[in-house]
């Protein structure tokens, strides 16, 4: 894992020496009802950062905002490594779920071919496109689905090949929703341990709105608590999950078993 | 028109294309059920069977206006079809935006205006009573095809084609997922209006020839038999055109040998393609 020795708050520039994005006062108004107001993150190339919160509280809505879904006010800046220039990141986006029915004739590699060219699906598919479909769901453990219908694979299935289509071509701004419904518990570890792995070997950064707090506490570098319609709190998981508002949210039962499992890690951390 | 005419007769020596105006309507199905069917994939997939319903039904009160307009201005060859298009255009856009402020449900929304449309129509066309002449709407008359209006749906083929070609990709992904679409930098809403706008058009443009009635089945049957036993996109869409031009060829030959209205047979026998197809399903799994 890597680690950054840069101050959260960087005003301006990046002091660390690597990318990074940059959102600057964002607010969601829709149909005159406040959504989002004054949110502010920063997020380094290489890092994961988790957005938790309550239901409701503006997760997906700060994602969809973030991708250019909905109309938001505030700034998105992208910072190369050089500091050079505000571009608008290239972004890749894992949606929580399609809208198909589980009959819908669509295959895996259609898919990517009407994410990916231009040629009209129904007519023919180009030359080569079967092969980068190919390398593009090897990233994620997903080559042998290229043939099957996206209604016919399990939730954690279709999470690795809408991973893969994200990461195709490389983004510099990753962003996932993760599922609610519909992928077991080990479909989920192994998305996390996908995610988490790219971050040693794309120069990419990640942003995932997450459900599961244990696996968040795990893997994320740093957490965002959104809630009351703006991020609250942000940190490392151990920060975060230490706030008091947190707490709250989420129980005390979860945060008592939450501090004895960390307590844990680190002690056997000093046994190993 | 009379390259098409010999045509047939070298190919077809049968006597149901010995008239003439069962050669164009044998043309008119050959343009038009290769559209129902490409066109039905993504209604069918976007669950709009409802809306292509609507969009039929609002063509009458598109006829209606185009009457009033005829009358006020006899002199200057206007056609209905002028008044139906932009009605169902315009219905269209309404639809769309109502449904875009997401104060209710989509099938209320359209179900709303379907009825709005349908009463507005009969309302105007049956002062005087004289609605009857009209009702050759409600069925259509394929058989009734002239050459001129072969023109516009060869025009009308073209571009739609042309358009599919460069809009599915996109309009697919969009259906999907519509963040999924625009973090790849697809106009989600362009599309979803394009799409809608093409499929008003086709649905106007056949309606004189298909019927209200019907409009929508021709659409949805081949798509949805189709549906049952394809696996990919290409199949599906393979298969839908396919279904669709048998049904139409074969529902044409019918008609003429058994006297009915060639539409609503054309719509039974795309339907006896989906009760085989489901029983393929089920039986292959």
């Amino acid at each position: 894992m890597k680690h950054h020795n840069c101050t959260h708050d960087c005003q301006g520039s990046c002091e660390c020496g690597l990318c990074c994005t940059k959102i600057n006062n964002f607010g969601v108004i829709r149909s005159g009802t406040e959504i989002l107001r004054d949110v502010n993150l920063h997020i380094h190339c290489g890092d994961l950062t988790a957005i938790i919160g309550p239901n409701g509280a503006g997760k997906s809505t700060l994602l969809k905002a973030i991708l250019g879904d909905i109309p938001h006010n505030g700034e998105l800046l992208f910072l190369d490594a050089k500091d050079e220039g505000t571009i608008r990141p290239s972004m890749g986006y894992v949606p929580q779920k399609l809208d198909l029915d589980s009959s819908s004739p669509t295959s895996v590699l259609d898919l990517f071919a009407a994410a990916q060219t231009k040629i009209p699906i129904w007519f023919t598919y180009p030359n080569k496109i079967r092969e980068r479909v190919r390398e593009s769901l090897a990233r994620t453990q997903g080559e042998h689905l290229i043939n099957k219908r996206l209604g016919a694979l399990s939730g954690g299935e279709l999470q690795r090949v809408l991973l893969a289509l994200a990461l195709d071509p490389i983004p510099h701004l990753l962003l996932l929703d993760e599922p609610v419904s519909g992928i077991d518990q080990r479909g989920l570890e192994l998305f996390y341990k996908t995610v988490s792995s790219l971050r040693e070997n794309y120069d990419l950064s990640i942003i995932l709105v997450s459900h599961d707090l244990n696996l968040v506490a795990e893997y994320a570098d740093r957490v965002a608590f959104v809630n009351n319609k703006t991020i609250e709190c942000v940190g490392t998981p151990q920060e975060v999950f230490s706030n008091e508002k947190v707490i709250q949210t989420f129980g005390l039962d979860w945060a008592k078993r939450y501090r004895r499992d960390e307590k844990d890690r680190v002690d056997n951390a000093h046994l190993v | 028109m009379h390259i098409w005419y010999s045509l047939v007769d070298l190919l077809l020596p049968f006597d149901w294309v010995q008239h003439e105006f069962m050669k164009n309507a044998l043309l008119g199905v050959l343009l038009v059920t290769p559209i129902f069917g490409l066109l039905g994939t993504m209604i069918v997939n976007n669950r709009m069977a409802f809306f292509s319903d609507s969009l039929g039904h609002s063509a009458l009160t598109g006829i209606a206006i185009g009457v009033i307009v005829g009358k006020i201005f006899p002199l200057m060859g206007f056609k209905p079809i002028w008044a139906m298009l932009f009605f169902s255009v315009l219905i269209t856009i309404a639809i769309l935006v109502v449904k875009e402020a997401n104060t209710a449900s989509t099938d209320t929304i359209i179900g709303v205006f379907s009825s709005t449309a349908v009463a507005l129509g009969i309302v105007i066309l049956s002062r005087n009573g004289g609605f009857t002449k009209y009702s050759v709407y409600l069925i259509g008359d394929l058989l009734s095809i002239n050459p001129s209006d072969l023109l516009t749906l060869g025009i009308v083929f073209v571009v739609v084609i042309v358009l599919w070609v460069v809009i599915f990709n996109k309009l697919l992904l969009a259906s999907l997922n519509p963040s999924l679409a625009s973090s790849r930098g697809i106009h989600v809403r362009r599309y979803e209006y394009l799409f809608a706008m093409i499929m008003a058009v086709i649905v106007t443009i056949s309606i004189q020839w298909v019927g209200i009635l019907i409009i929508s089945s021709l659409l949805i049957l081949p798509a949805a038999s189709s549906r049952n036993i394809a696996h990919n996109m290409r199949q599906y869409h393979v298969y839908s055109v396919l279904i669709a031009l048998i049904s139409g060829v074969s529902g044409l030959i019918l008609s003429y040998l058994w006297g009915t209205a060639t539409g609503a047979t054309i719509v039974l026998i795309s339907s006896g393609f989906f009760a085989a197809t489901f029983i393929m399903k089920l039986r292959l799994g």
